[in-house]
């Protein structure tokens, strides 16, 4: 298979990230004396560095090379992750979720199921999300280093060893606050490396509405096919779009996935901690005019026999991961081929440190000392924060050698998000609007939806029923599954929780003061004059998502 | 972020840029001097040129704009 080859020039710049995020984890080593430091940035961040390190968190490089892929496989209608499948779950998270998480000072998101519920939801949730982290963050060591393999030409080995001993150098010198950093400075490669294939592709092909036209109509409208699921290239239905992707599966990951969330809490006051999702959303929505954009730049391109530009091919099945690195070869020479993969190397080291800080701060808190060791003192929990960073790193070279021994694991990973954040979003969400749901409520629900997800997904998987009993659809696509699976998860949770929420005991309303709304007094920010307030940045964010919708209908 | 003396994270992001650009522009000044081999899709534009000018640019205003900061 050919690879992009580097250059002596290639190289010297990708060592020059390596050298960069390795000695800022050694400079921040001094500044990192607390647990607070280690596990919460010293709650000292504005909304700007809280926001992008907030986006950056969720944007690895998998997702770049998988988004630009499904926009070749599925059209603009991946665009919908960007857009209704991310910005109202961030904008509600910075309105009307966040006071509750800031103001109950938790340092995670099981401490809050901990505070509003009881323990054995908390352990619950922080057992399941621990499993899940490492396992994600195996897997996504197992897809770099086969792209860097596919790509490159470079040894698995090698590849995995030192992005994962690297990782683990930085954020057990200074835990999450040099994963921000590295974070933040990740996002800024990857606009500096990757935006160029668009523009690239622009100039080539003369406009962003030329690009559109060398397209079918099933692939260049976000809604005006989605009517019949079989006019579209992601064969869903709107619904499915609306429930499964812009409800369920968007809120569930954005509000509850502490990965991201932990970002927030960095924040110095609760003001830039509800502004840190907000502004994140600006750059989300921006986001597509580098994946979304270089995938229909790859289809354009694959039409026209003229152009040369072709996707690899394995063993006669088209690679549509291979998109952005095939754009990256055509359009990039020497240096600039570094930078881009230096972008790409950047995206997947920021994901691994974002699971990992997040892994060690739920192990630390919501499993060690929560049921291991309740007296640990905040000494000994900066040590168990250090230990628990190069175990999970450990663990999760364990989990990559794992999947490359076992390649189908990596379809289950791909469903593990709607098992545990789809069921939890329901567990939340009642938990945080509605004072009488119970502990005992919580706890069963969340484990029936955790359960019948992981069911739906087993059943297809295996043929114990039709794929077309959850989609409720005659014809569909692996991803029209994902969001109607999550959509009966989430109902499911919500169903149990509050049946025997209605027959089991309550808490006490003067216990959930500041956990739950209607039993909270909210005054945020009173002094501020409106076009200070979140709530305004929050309009105009939305106004931006409506105006995006409509020019791409 | 953090502790007496500690550079802001927009120091690093400005370095960090300016190195690369830097090394990217003199790059593609050389191979205006000297064309590379290896052909590339609109080669002809030079884009190690610009695209290398504007990091340095941005990464050099970061880096100036943040030279003598320190948080406390």
């Amino acid at each position: 298979m050919p690879s992009i080859g580097l250059t002596p020039i290639d190289w010297i710049i990708i060592l020059i990230y390596f050298a960069f995020v390795i000695g800022i984890g050694v400079y921040l080593r001094k500044f990192t004396t607390s647990e607070e430091d280690f596990f919460l940035a010293g709650r000292k961040n504005s909304s700007w560095v809280a926001g992008l390190a907030f986006l950056s968190a969720n944007l690895g490089a998998l997702e770049l090379l998988g988004m630009t892929g499904n926009t070749f496989k599925y059209g603009m209608y991946v665009a919908h992750f960007y857009w209704i499948g991310a910005i109202p779950a961030m904008l509600f998270l910075g309105i009307y979720m966040m006071p509750f998480y800031y103001s109950s000072k938790i340092k995670s998101i099981p401490g809050y199921l901990k505070l509003r519920f009881d323990e054995k939801t908390r352990v619950l949730n922080g057992i399941s999300f621990a499993i899940m982290t490492l396992l994600v963050s195996g897997i996504n060591l197992y897809a770099m280093a086969l792209v860097l393999h596919t790509f490159l030409g470079w040894n698995w080995d090698i590849s995995m060893w030192a992005s994962a001993v690297t990782v683990a150098v930085y954020v057990t010198l200074s835990g999450l606050m040099s994963a921000i950093f590295t974070e933040i400075i990740q996002f800024f490669l990857i606009w500096f490396g990757l935006f160029l294939v668009s523009i690239m592709g622009i100039i080539e092909i003369g406009s962003i509405d030329q690009i559109l036209n060398r397209l079918p109509e099933s692939m260049n409208t976000l809604w005006s096919t989605s009517a019949d699921p079989t006019q579209n290239g992601m064969l869903i239905h709107w619904s499915g779009i609306v429930l499964g992707l812009g409800f369920v599966l968007s809120f569930g990951y954005w509000t509850t996935d502490f990965l991201v969330v932990q970002r927030a809490f960095s924040a110095k006051d609760l003001r830039a901690a509800r502004m840190t999702p907000i502004l994140a959303s600006f750059f989300k929505m921006a986001l597509p005019f580098i994946v979304i954009l270089a995938g229909l730049i790859a289809i354009a391109l694959s039409n026209d026999p003229n152009s040369g530009f072709k996707l690899l091919e394995d063993g006669g099945q088209v690679n549509y991961d291979s998109a952005l690195p095939m754009l990256i070869k055509r359009y990039y020479p020497s240096g600039l081929v570094g930078l881009g993969v230096t972008a790409l190397l950047a995206g997947f080291m920021a994901g691994q440190a974002g699971n990992i800080s997040a892994f060690n701060t739920v192990w630390t808190y919501d499993i060690y000392k929560s049921v291991l060791n309740k007296n640990a003192s905040d000494k000994h929990l900066l040590w168990m924060g250090r230990v628990s960073t190069v175990v999970g790193v450990i663990v999760s070279l364990g989990t990559a050698y794992w999947a490359k021994s076992f390649p189908s694991i990596m379809d289950y990973m791909q469903a593990i998000f709607s098992w545990v954040n789809a069921p939890l979003f329901a567990t939340m969400l009642l938990g945080m609007f509605i004072w009488w749901i119970t502990p005992n409520g919580a706890f069963w629900g969340l484990i029936t939806g955790m359960l019948s997800s992981f069911l739906m997904y087993m059943g297809v998987k295996f043929h114990w029923f039709n794929e077309s009993l959850i989609t409720m659809s005659s014809v569909q696509s692996d991803m029209a599954a994902n969001f109607w699976r999550a959509w009966w998860a989430w109902l499911i949770c919500a169903v149990v929780t509050v049946v025997i929420s209605l027959f089991t005991k309550k808490k006490p309303k003067e216990e959930l003061v500041g956990l739950v709304k209607g039993l909270t007094e909210e005054k945020y920010d009173e002094h501020l004059p409106f076009v200070k307030k979140p709530e305004f940045v929050a309009i105009i964010s939305l106004i931006v998502l409506v105006i995006l919708n409509i020019i791409f209908w | 972020m953090t502790v007496k003396g500690m550079k802001p994270i927009w120091y690093f992001v400005g370095l960090i840029l300016l190195i690369m650009g830097g090394i990217i522009f003199l790059t593609g000044i050389y191979y205006l001097l000297n064309p590379s081999a290896r052909f590339t899709v609109l080669s002809e534009t030079h884009p190690n040129i610009w695209w290398g000018a504007i990091m340095i640019l941005f990464g050099g205003i970061l880096y100036i704009k943040n030279r003598k900061v320190t948080i406390s």
